[in-house]
């Protein structure tokens, strides 16, 4: 069934890929990438400029951040162009991506460079600053995280998956279930309950900063890696471990050990590499919803993420900055398919750029 | 003045919590070590009086919060936190004295040499300056400095967020056009602000306004150098006049302020700047933040919004010492919706009074310590026109609930089998459902069926605010919260009261109270500068909205506040909403 929902995704041609036809490809791929980004962007527009007119509710009010008279709401209106028809104001922030952005109200003038994701006037900065501020945390959180809970998650359901109906096997999946079943906010504040406050063996640095030593990062986001992998790891031995007790009950691999094959390389070679395929599909999904911001272990941990960046422009009411993390979310979301697409190639044999 | 700030300044406090969801008790055993040998300076030993009185100077003062100051430009900032803390880098011409308690609310001479001359029409304000007054570049602070950042009020389509009541009052018609469209050479156009010498400025008002030099005590009555002026982005980088200037600030994450060298003491009697450094992190896990005050990371929280649940629990048990219980300017209250029937009738507005189970409330929101003592007054007790009056004997009943006089009162209204409506509740403000919930229980016993209607706590001023949805969606009730701007019956009542303050949305005046006596009492009170008349004016205003039953006050709220054992100089101002005077405070060792 997870194979299914993996073969979607790609095409099974017979005919060998040469290298023009992996550009045709790529090109292709990224211009849905481009026009899937496009929607995206139109649908947030809708959901921020459009529901709540629909609504009854005034956008200026929104955007203005903070308690303000009519006045300044007028002129919050002129500055963002929210006086114009919906379609120029999509067109004037699209544009704003490449070209950059003059938010202009009379004697006032901001100027927000290329990539213009908008501009946020709780902080009075390009909410690409605030974004570009956030990524190494978010990045440095998700890849460490990811590698943590791929390989463990991975190890475990292949054990589980060979040992089934072992006591390992039934320990790891009751383990599993808990992992899944438990919320970062919980597992997060019990590790730092114990690690940080009761044995004082880690000193979470507040609001992580690119000017820290690679020691104190490392520190800093150990706890969050493991706290995050957790969750995640669970799911990929459960799913790991089903996936391969159906490729081990397949023919060919009854095959490969009927050529008298030995098992580590049924196993390693054959086994893994075919139940790889579902797992890689969830593994780009999760990793690219995760570099858009791990809101709830951001927000525990304090790290200056786009998760947190979020949420504290929620708190604020800086739905420029909200606009901008969702809209790069999605793009990650979107970039981690398109990579795992491709990798497909490299880990099934039977798939073919085309 | 239909600012709907207080409501926000709420909301900003009690923003949304994700790790709140979970008690975390379990894990708050840390501090074992601590016990029995806690050298804190007493439970409540900061109110009313100074604790560890000091002048030692050096040292690192550091704060956490949850929540980021609205805004460091002092024309924008409207949270009550930022007034405060704001103080380390801005003077203003006048300010609130640095003493303990309700001797906080006394105004004093800060950039001013004291408080104004005031004619004897009330109409002009003149202030001599001190002499020594600098900028962080070492430049004079001038009367034309003061005069450009107010006229920076007016330029609203740039300084947006802060209060306006010195431009509604000196320019109730709007005429001046803000500093950045000035065309006179010195960008100092405003008629209303005259600057004869570099030591001396005047006020023409209109017409008298009893709380004016409120106004100037706010930030948005603070100077700004004209060439140091950025627009809208001064919030990233403001320019000192103050003690302290800023080192660097990361909005949402991190601000430090270290010594501004250029100010002189000697021009400056309120601020004994103690502290080398100054750091505010903003840190969003806010039981995290508890855990790390209680740990000594951080010596105060700069929100000032009190401890969660499980930060309190572990600090009154362990280190009861280090704690205040401190009385906030807050008042939790049901608006009764004159518009929605029979909520028109006073009557059923007084079976509502009378069916409300005051302790009950109170129980719901911490009880008497963690959520306050039970109101009986429209005003805070911090707010002259606060009075005992207790035609409902609230007080006496303990808070108890009397339904029989209800059920007498809804007879009287013509509802003898009780009434239905709906009430809302934010949820964004912690336990408001819950205790709207609590009142609809308490209500149904004397047949007053209410229907609890949550709402967004950020969308508000669209919702309750609109007497339109209002009437749409059939509200007869709104819980919510409220405090002052100021410490005067104007600054805390007038939106709440005055029929001239109904908008079409951003209204506070939820109970559309349309009052002419109301109104007049307002007017009389703000002419008059004796404070003693304004005073029993605003008592009378309070008898007869509780005779008339128009607005339900219920808790005035307390707050449970971290006093970091290391502070020196550390109390309680009334003037900042019971938060600790953070321009006093210094730190030991």
């Amino acid at each position: 069934m997870a194979r299914a929902a993996a073969g979607g995704s790609h095409k099974e041609a017979p005919a060998a890929a040469g290298p023009r036809t992996v550009l045709a490809y790529l090109i292709r791929r990224l211009f849905a990438v481009l026009i899937m980004v496009l929607v995206v962007l139109l649908a947030t527009f809708t959901v921020f400029y459009m529901l709540p007119k629909w609504a009854g509710q005034d956008i200026a009010v929104l955007f203005a951040g903070k308690a303000t008279g009519a006045e300044q709401i007028e002129g919050i209106r002129t500055k963002l162009g929210l006086d114009q028809p919906v379609l120029v104001q999509f067109w004037d922030f699209v544009k704003g991506i490449p070209l950059g952005r003059d938010y202009a109200n009379g004697a006032d003038v901001t100027h927000c460079p290329a990539p213009c994701f908008g501009y946020s006037f709780v902080t009075e900065k390009p909410v690409w600053d605030t974004l570009k501020e956030a990524m190494p945390v978010t990045g440095a959180l998700a890849a460490g995280a990811a590698i943590l809970w791929l390989v463990a998650g991975v190890a475990t359901g292949v054990v589980s998956a060979l040992r089934r109906g072992s006591l390992w096997d039934r320990a790891a999946m009751v383990g599993a279930l808990g992992g899944v079943s438990l919320p970062v906010f919980f597992t997060g504040m019990v590790a730092m309950g114990i690690f940080v406050h009761n044995l004082g063996w880690i000193h979470i640095e507040d609001g992580l900063n690119t000017d820290d030593s690679i020691g104190v990062w490392f520190e800093t986001l150990l706890l969050p890696w493991i706290v995050l992998a957790l969750l995640n790891a669970a799911m990929y031995a459960r799913l790991t471990r089903a996936t391969m007790l159906d490729v081990l009950g397949e023919d060919y691999i009854r095959t490969a050990r009927a050529k008298g094959l030995g098992e580590r390389a049924v196993i390693t070679r054959h086994a893994l590499r075919s139940a790889m395929t579902p797992i890689l599909t969830v593994f780009g999904l999760d990793l690219g919803a995760l570099l858009g911001g791990a809101v709830l272990t951001e927000s525990t941990f304090n790290l200056p993420g786009l998760g947190l960046a979020a949420v504290q422009a929620i708190s604020s009411h800086d739905l420029p900055v909200i606009l901008g993390v969702t809209l790069f979310a999605a793009l990650a979301i979107a970039v981690a398919n398109l990579l795992v697409d491709l990798l497909y190639a490299v880990i099934d044999p039977r798939v073919r750029l085309g | 003045m239909p600012t709907g700030f207080p409501k926000r300044r709420l909301a900003a406090g009690a923003a949304l919590v994700v790790a709140a969801l979970v008690s975390t008790t379990a894990c708050g055993g840390g501090d074992d070590d601590n016990d029995g040998k806690d050298k804190g300076a007493g439970y409540n030993a900061a109110l009313n009086k100074v604790v560890n009185a000091s002048a030692k100077k050096g040292g690192t003062l550091r704060f956490v919060g949850k929540q980021d100051f609205d805004s460091l430009d002092p024309q924008r900032t409207y949270y009550g936190m930022t007034w405060d803390f704001m103080r380390f880098f801005t003077r203003t011409l006048v300010t609130y004295d640095t003493k303990p308690g309700a001797a906080s609310n006394k105004l004093v001479g800060d950039l001013a040499t004291g408080p104004a001359q005031v004619s004897a029409d009330g109409k002009t304000y003149t202030y001599k300056l001190r002499d020594g007054l600098t900028w962080e570049d070492g430049s004079k602070l001038t009367s034309k400095d003061i005069k450009y950042g107010i006229e920076r009020i007016w330029a609203t389509d740039v300084i947006t967020g802060g209060p306006a009541y010195i431009k509604q009052t000196l320019d109730p018609k709007g005429e001046y056009k803000g500093p950045y469209k000035d065309k006179s050479k010195d960008k100092l156009g405003l008629k209303a602000i005259q600057t004869p010498d570099d030591q001396t400025i005047v006020f023409k008002l209109p017409k008298p306004n009893g709380d004016f030099e409120q106004f100037l005590a706010m930030p948005t009555g603070a100077p700004v150098k004209a060439d140091k002026d950025t627009g809208a982005k001064y919030t990233q980088h403001p320019f000192s006049s103050g003690p302290y200037k800023v080192k660097s600030y990361n909005a949402g994450k991190s601000l430090a302020l270290v010594r501004n060298t250029a100010w002189k003491k000697a021009s400056d009697p309120i601020r004994p700047a103690l502290p080398d450094q100054i750091t505010v992190t903003i840190s969003a896990n806010l039981e995290e933040n508890d855990k790390k005050l209680m740990e000594g990371d951080y010596d105060v929280d700069v929100n000032g919004t009190g401890m969660t649940q499980s930060g309190r629990i572990t600090a009154v048990q362990d280190h009861r010492a280090d704690v205040d219980n401190i009385q906030t300017s807050f008042v939790r209250y049901v608006a009764l919706v004159h518009a929605a029937k029979p909520l028109d009738n006073v009557h059923c507005r007084k079976a509502v009074f009378y069916a409300t189970d005051f302790a009950g409330l109170q129980q719901t929101r911490g009880g008497a310590i963690a959520g306050g003592d039970i109101a009986n007054s429209v005003f805070p007790k911090s707010i002259p026109g606060y009075s005992d009056y207790d035609p409902y004997g609230i007080l006496a009943r303990k808070g108890k609930a009397d339904i029989a006089k209800a059920k007498d009162e809804l007879k009287q209204c013509g509802k003898p089998g009780g009434f239905s409506t709906k009430i809302t509740a934010r949820t964004n403000n912690p336990s408001e459902v819950d205790t709207a919930e609590a009142l609809q229980a308490q209500l149904a016993k004397a047949g007053i069926k209410i229907e609890v209607d949550s709402i967004d706590g950020a969308q508000s001023s669209s919702i309750t605010g609109s007497p339109k949805v209002v009437k749409e969606r059939g509200y007869g009730m709104t819980m919510s919260g409220w405090g002052p701007d100021f410490p005067t019956g104007q600054g805390y009542a007038q939106p709440l009261f005055d029929s001239r303050f109904i908008f079409d949305n951003g209204n506070y005046n939820e109970s559309q109270i349309k009052d002419k006596k109301i109104d007049g009492i307002f007017d009389d009170a703000i002419a008059t500068t004796d404070k003693a008349k304004a005073k029993s004016l605003y008592e009378q205003m309070n008898k007869q909205l509780i005779d008339n039953a128009d607005w339900m006050p219920f808790i005035y709220e307390k707050n449970i506040s971290w006093r970091g054992p290391r502070l020196t100089n550390v109390y309680s101002s009334a003037a900042y909403n019971g938060r600790y005077d953070y321009v006093s405070l210094g730190v030991a060792k």
